[in-house]
């Protein structure tokens, strides 16, 4: 009776082994929490701080992302604030996409160097390269762009050199090794057989370039882009300085303008937590953060059909 | 398995070797004196400055110094987190701030001046004319008697101390024209110098030999000129406190305003002090004498 009881026991009891990984899966889970904590909360707060703008303040949604004024200090004709943000809204798509279109040839021709034409000098020289530029910090982009971008500009193209073009140019260097190593990834997975059957039916290694490993690895680009797209779009130092920080709808590209991040950049410090000032620069935060939402989502969409 | 114990004792001791550091550090600062201060980067210099030597010469005493600007040093100081909040403007004229719950300590008075590049070949401007080049009248600088170059307006932030000071005194009330908005007076000087054409604003202390500061009226932007306001545009540099000021607070505010540091650290760093002024301007700009033949 006893002996079969203390059987009973033994064998119920958790093996050491068990209770690792117990205690493993734990830490795990708890890890997870804590960081689905951390994204909620922040989702939570600049939400909350965000929507002030439009239940304490009475800013109507349409106007603050259609107007045009953007000068929380004053009020209109109405006694409305004037808190348009559509330059800014405007100010940071111009420039993501500019720099997107421009960063992408280059980032995919580097890519297909790498890859396909000499494997062997890019991952020796091109691939260390790419990775060094991805770890400058913005700051450092930003100085150069004030102090080599911005005059250049000036010389070219007159006005004072800041402006959306001198922001395009930072951010296109800035997002080139970014998507440069996202690309060559993309191009690396095309599996070898691919090529193989293409030259072998007899296509040149441009056309086998061109109408084999560039469409097979479609999706895998467009997430690189996208990608990009997303950094560019949140930027805020390096771009604040050299864009000029004008609140004012972009007239051309070498005309002080201003986007999301710069204006709050600028703005957060001058500012009292609570009043309509701040929380105006929340909701501009607040649209960052569902415009980089978005950005991940697309990747999402773009890496489910690259799978089928 | 016993190297992996080890890692694991190892990385235990560690842990609470650490954790018993932090407990004991936060066991000592609280047994010494340290107080916060947070706000304006116009006023950071000073108090940072004034912190050192007194926590040099008050042994066991922080004095912790933070920027953020006029608006975080206000907030923070109406909400109690920090002793001391910097700031450039009165409290009252601060949006969301309730200035009857703060006190106002005055320890210095900063000029400005506007600023141009050295190209625009303009000296000297009536306020009239400033006017009409920061609300955009006048776009060229041959129409106030410069080089024929298009007027590069830059600006400080909005909410920013120096900008307020400036519109009020400087543009008569008047709001300038959007453009480009700098977040630092360091920036904008260095914008000012290479850009053909620009005009902007910065405290005295900023002027140096690459931009050319402008006389409004004929009065040219000196310290003397600010003491008698014939030089309108300055401002009172303001600690705030939340209430009377206690302990340490109370003693380092009172070493700021002490003649020691007023008649040294002030006048090094830029700024003037409060007793050279020969007027006294309240939150809605009034200008009176002060007393005394």
């Amino acid at each position: 009776m006893k002996s079969t009881q203390q059987l009973e026991r033994q064998l119920k009891r958790h093996s050491k082994a068990a209770r690792l990984e117990n205690w493993g899966r734990f830490i795990s889970f708890s890890a997870l929490l804590l960081i689905v904590a951390v994204v909620v909360g922040i989702i939570g707060f600049v939400a909350s701080k965000g929507i002030a703008t439009f239940t304490t303040n009475h800013v109507s949604l349409w106007d603050f992302l259609t107007e045009k004024t953007w000068n929380p200090n004053i009020k209109d004709a109405h006694g409305n604030p004037e808190v348009g943000a559509l330059p800014m809204i405007v100010g940071s798509f111009l420039i993501t996409i500019l720099s997107a279109i421009v960063a992408t040839p280059f980032a995919i021709g580097t890519a297909v160097f790498m890859n396909e034409i000499s494997p062997n000098r890019g991952a020796k020289i091109l691939q260390p390269v790419t990775e060094l530029l991805v770890g400058i910090p913005s700051v450092v982009y930003g100085f150069i762009g004030l102090s080599v971008v911005v005059p250049a500009t000036r010389a070219i193209f007159g006005g004072s050199g800041f402006g959306i073009l001198s922001g395009t140019c930072v951010l296109f260097v800035m997002i080139l090794p970014t998507v440069t190593s996202m690309s060559a990834d993309a191009l690396k997975s095309v599996p070898r057989y691919y090529r193989e059957a293409s030259l072998a039916l007899g296509a040149t290694q441009w056309q086998t370039i061109y109408k084999v490993v560039l469409r097979a690895a479609t999706p895998g680009l467009m997430t690189a882009v996208v990608f990009g797209m997303a950094r560019a779009f949140g930027e805020a130092l390096a771009v604040q300085m050299v864009i000029g920080n004008a609140a004012l709808m972009p007239s051309s590209l070498v005309a002080p303008s201003s986007t999301l991040t710069s204006v709050l950049t600028t703005g957060i410090g001058n500012t009292v937590m609570g009043s309509l000032q701040n929380n105006a620069l929340w909701s501009l935060a607040l649209v960052l953060l569902l415009m980089s939402l978005v950005f991940n989502l697309i990747i999402r969409l773009i890496g489910r059909k690259g799978r089928m | 398995m016993s190297r992996k114990r080890w890692v694991q004792g190892f990385i235990v001791i560690a842990l609470v070797a650490l954790g018993g550091y932090a407990y004991q550090t936060r066991q000592v600062s609280h047994a010494r004196e340290s107080i916060t201060a947070v706000g304006s980067t116009a006023l950071q210099p000073l108090v940072e400055a004034a912190g050192e030597q007194y926590t040099g010469e008050h042994l066991g005493t922080f004095v912790n110094v933070q920027g953020g600007g006029t608006g975080t040093g206000l907030s923070q100081i109406q909400e109690g987190a920090v002793q001391i909040g910097n700031s450039d403007l009165f409290a009252g004229e601060q949006k969301g701030i309730k200035a009857n719950q703060l006190v106002d300590h005055r320890v210095a008075v900063v000029g400005i001046t506007p600023i141009v590049n050295k190209k625009v070949g303009v000296t000297n401007l009536s306020t009239a004319q400033l006017i009409k080049v920061f609300t955009g009248e006048v776009k060229n600088w041959r129409e106030v008697g410069g080089a024929n170059l298009p007027i590069v307006l830059i600006n400080r932030a909005q909410g920013s101390g120096t900008r307020a000071t400036f519109e009020q005194f400087g543009l008569q009330g008047r709001r300038s024209k959007t453009a480009q908005e700098q977040d630092s007076s360091g920036m904008v000087r260095s914008i000012v110098a290479t850009t053909p054409g620009a005009i902007s604003y910065v405290a005295f202390s900023y002027v140096d030999k690459t931009v050319q500061d402008l006389a409004i009226n004929h009065v040219e932007p000196t310290e003397d000129n600010v003491t008698t306001n014939d030089w309108k545009i300055w401002s009172y540099e303001h600690l705030y406190t939340k209430g009377q000021p206690k302990g340490l607070t109370a003693k380092f505010i009172h070493y700021v305003q002490s003649a020691a540091v007023q008649r040294t650290l002030v006048r090094q760093l830029g700024y003037l002090s409060p007793d050279q002024m020969t007027v006294d301007r309240d939150v809605h700009g009034q200008v009176t004498k002060i007393g005394g033949e």
